[in-house]
């Protein structure tokens, strides 16, 4: 980072004046947080008690075979509680928030995961919660809306815009710039303003940093590729961000193609947009030539948005994460073969990780190691895997 | 003329400073000349013309929609500002753009230079806070467009002191916590962070956010050095109630009879 709050020219602080004094607040609860071992004791304990951390970094040997390539690591980021990575965000800002005297939260969601996760953190610490989704995606993951009805949360159907998650993001700003004096926003992706791209990876490296400590033990040495799917880009970075210095392990973030980049019905902002400002930060956006924000595409709800971090946007930028993409219809053979030779239903989201290690890991020698990112488990995309692989009619 | 010295001309006179909110192409681009040339006729400062975005997060929903309207008239800034130009030898007062970032970095470097073609001699960027201001700020100042700085309640003194120094045109005072749409009820006491503004700076202070009759209009012009009225302005103009536009500008001037 070369000043505060960017990564190379990315990131900043692109918000209203209003929100200006509450993000220098949260900067400065957010470093007396980090310093502070009471804090870190404390998400520590819900981590390791609530969570169930540390998740299983584990040797896929039947996908290995099936592929006939480089050793294949799952990173479980599946078995957390809640079901996918947000937790560990969420939990973190949870805390923080209670820090700083907040007794309310807003938060934006995309596949519903991230709203769960909040609306679980919030009723486990007794907070009040209220999720913006996208109404496009209330209908696509409704059982994570009933779900976090059942926590307590309020969620707010969005019908604006594409009715995504970026117009979840919109409303949840709009939403804490008029509550701001009670309310603290938890992001759920390594986007926005800063500091919430640093405290996203911050709350998430522990995906990363859990993982290197897994593999030196099984396999006395490091991967030779990290791979992780990308929509905003928080598992990709939390699991990135410990081996950006390891320079002999290549980083592989793997964006959502939807129909396919060149069809232009996709969610690749590094891949096929350019730099823009959208909520808050500097970053690879999808735009048209008058710098209006286009929808993104997706069938993986958590990667249908139209940008991705900063900090991504920086790493490819300077060449130390490479950026794929992967379509639709090679998630869904992703999601159908992790089932068959795993017997793990993976998220949508992270069946891009999947197709794409599918083709690389093929190429690569027997004696190298790959580990995927599992962000998440797939009992959230049911609906949608029946609607597009046809079947559980019967 | 400046900007800062339109509406500091309005205030020498005795008069509290009278800026609409108009959204371009809303209602198609063609009717922006008619709309700009009918509210100088009734006698505004200024007129602040928005330029609309896909993702307007500081608007409520009356600007969002009517930005809707127009992105779906084909509107952007490139075909706004060719329009003002077109008619830009007929109109005598300052036009101020508000418009996001992203689409100013779209435009491109000639933007500062093309909008000052068209009659635009101020700029609000309400995603911009005054410490990004350097990606855009330079360009402008060689132009001679003002780069005006909002500054909100949540503010601190010493915050509100950099931004008032920093400010340019005048000091947008935002009167409430939120985003842009009609309000019933504002804030105590904002008669003295009114005060504190006029302390920290000798530009114009102009209150916007929130205000939308004739009351308000008074009562913040009374504070003040006159107001911006937004959402109000915008839906009377798409339901072409001008009646409703000439009491607020009414009530303005009123204020300034002495």
């Amino acid at each position: 980072m070369t000043q505060a709050g960017r990564f190379g020219a990315y990131g900043g602080q692109f918000v209203p004046e209003t929100l200006m004094t509450p993000l220098i607040e949260l900067e400065k609860a957010y470093e007396e947080a980090k310093a502070d071992p009471a804090f870190q004791k404390e998400l520590d304990y819900y981590l390791k008690q609530y969570v169930g951390r540390e998740t299983p970094l584990y040797f896929a040997e039947r996908l290995t075979e099936k592929i006939g390539g480089a050793k294949i690591y799952l990173k479980r980021e599946d078995l957390n509680h809640t079901g996918a990575h947000k937790i560990n965000n969420a939990l973190g800002q949870a805390l923080l928030a209670i820090r700083m005297g907040k007794k309310r939260i807003v938060a934006e969601t995309g596949a519903g995961q991230h709203g769960v996760a909040t609306a679980t953190a919030c009723a486990l610490l007794d907070l009040e919660c209220i999720v913006y989704m996208g109404a496009e995606d209330v209908k696509r993951q409704s059982l994570n809306v009933f779900r976090m009805e059942l926590l307590g949360a309020k969620v707010v159907g969005v019908d604006k815009g594409s009715a995504t998650l970026k117009d979840a993001v919109n409303e949840a700003l709009r939403h804490w710039v008029t509550n701001v004096e009670d309310t603290h926003y938890i992001l759920g992706s390594a986007l926005g303003p800063h500091p919430f791209p640093t405290i996203v990876r911050d709350f998430q490296r522990v995906i990363g940093d859990e993982t290197r400590a897994q593999i030196l033990e099984q396999e006395n040495r490091l991967p030779d590729t990290v791979v992780a799917c990308v929509g905003g880009g928080s598992n990709a970075i939390g699991m990135f961000y410990p081996f950006v210095e390891d320079s002999n392990v290549g980083l592989i973030g793997v964006e959502a193609a939807g129909s396919g980049v060149e069809t232009g019905k996709h969610a690749a902002a590094i891949t096929g947009g350019q730099k823009g400002v959208l909520h808050g930060a500097y970053m690879y956006l999808l735009q048209d030539e008058n710098g209006f924000v286009q929808e993104a595409h997706s069938i993986s709800a958590g990667l249908d948005y139209p940008a991705t971090g900063p900090e991504h946007s920086y790493l490819a930028d300077i060449g130390r994460a490479q950026y794929v993409a992967v379509t639709d219809a090679e998630a869904l053979e992703g999601v159908k073969l992790l089932c068959a030779t795993e017997g793990i239903l993976p998220a949508l989201e992270s069946s891009h990780a999947i197709a794409y290690v599918s083709k690389l890991a093929a190429t690569m020698d027997k004696e190298q190691i790959v580990v995927i990112c599992l962000s998440g488990r797939g009992d959230k995309d049911v609906h949608t895997l029946i609607d597009a692989l046809g079947g559980g009619k019967q | 003329m400046t900007l800062q010295q339109a509406i500091e001309k309005v205030n020498a006179d005795g008069g509290k400073a009278f800026v609409p909110y108009i959204m371009a192409g809303d209602g198609g681009l063609e009717t922006l000349r008619d709309t700009v040339l009918r509210l100088q006729t009734l006698g505004v400062s200024a007129i602040e013309v928005g330029i609309p975005f896909t993702d307007p997060v500081a608007d409520g929903p009356t600007i969002e929609l009517a930005g809707e309207r127009a992105l779906q008239n084909g509107t952007n800034l490139r075909n706004v500002i060719a329009t003002l130009q077109s008619f830009a030898d007929e109109v005598t007062i300052p036009l101020v753009a508000m418009t996001y970032l992203n689409p100013v970095l779209a435009y491109g470097p000639n933007f500062a230079k093309d909008a000052y073609a068209a009659g635009i001699r101020g700029v609000i960027v309400p995603d911009m806070p005054y410490e990004e201001r350097g990606i855009i700020h330079s360009d402008l100042q060689a132009a001679g467009v003002a780069l005006v700085q909002l500054i909100s309640l949540t503010s601190p003194a010493e915050r509100i002191a950099k931004l008032a120094a920093g400010s340019e045109g005048f000091i947008y005072a935002v009167t409430v916590n939120g985003i842009t749409g009609a309000r019933a009820d504002f804030a105590d006491h904002l008669d003295a962070h009114f005060a504190k503004l006029k302390e920290a700076s000798s530009l114009p202070v102009l209150a916007g956010f929130g205000i939308s009759t004739p009351e308000q209009v008074q009562r913040f012009g009374g504070y003040s050095d006159g107001v911006i009225v937004g959402s109000k302005i915008v839906d009377s103009i798409a339901n072409n109630d001008w009646g409703t536009i000439e009491e607020l500008i009414q009530a303005s001037k009123q204020l300034g009879v002495k």
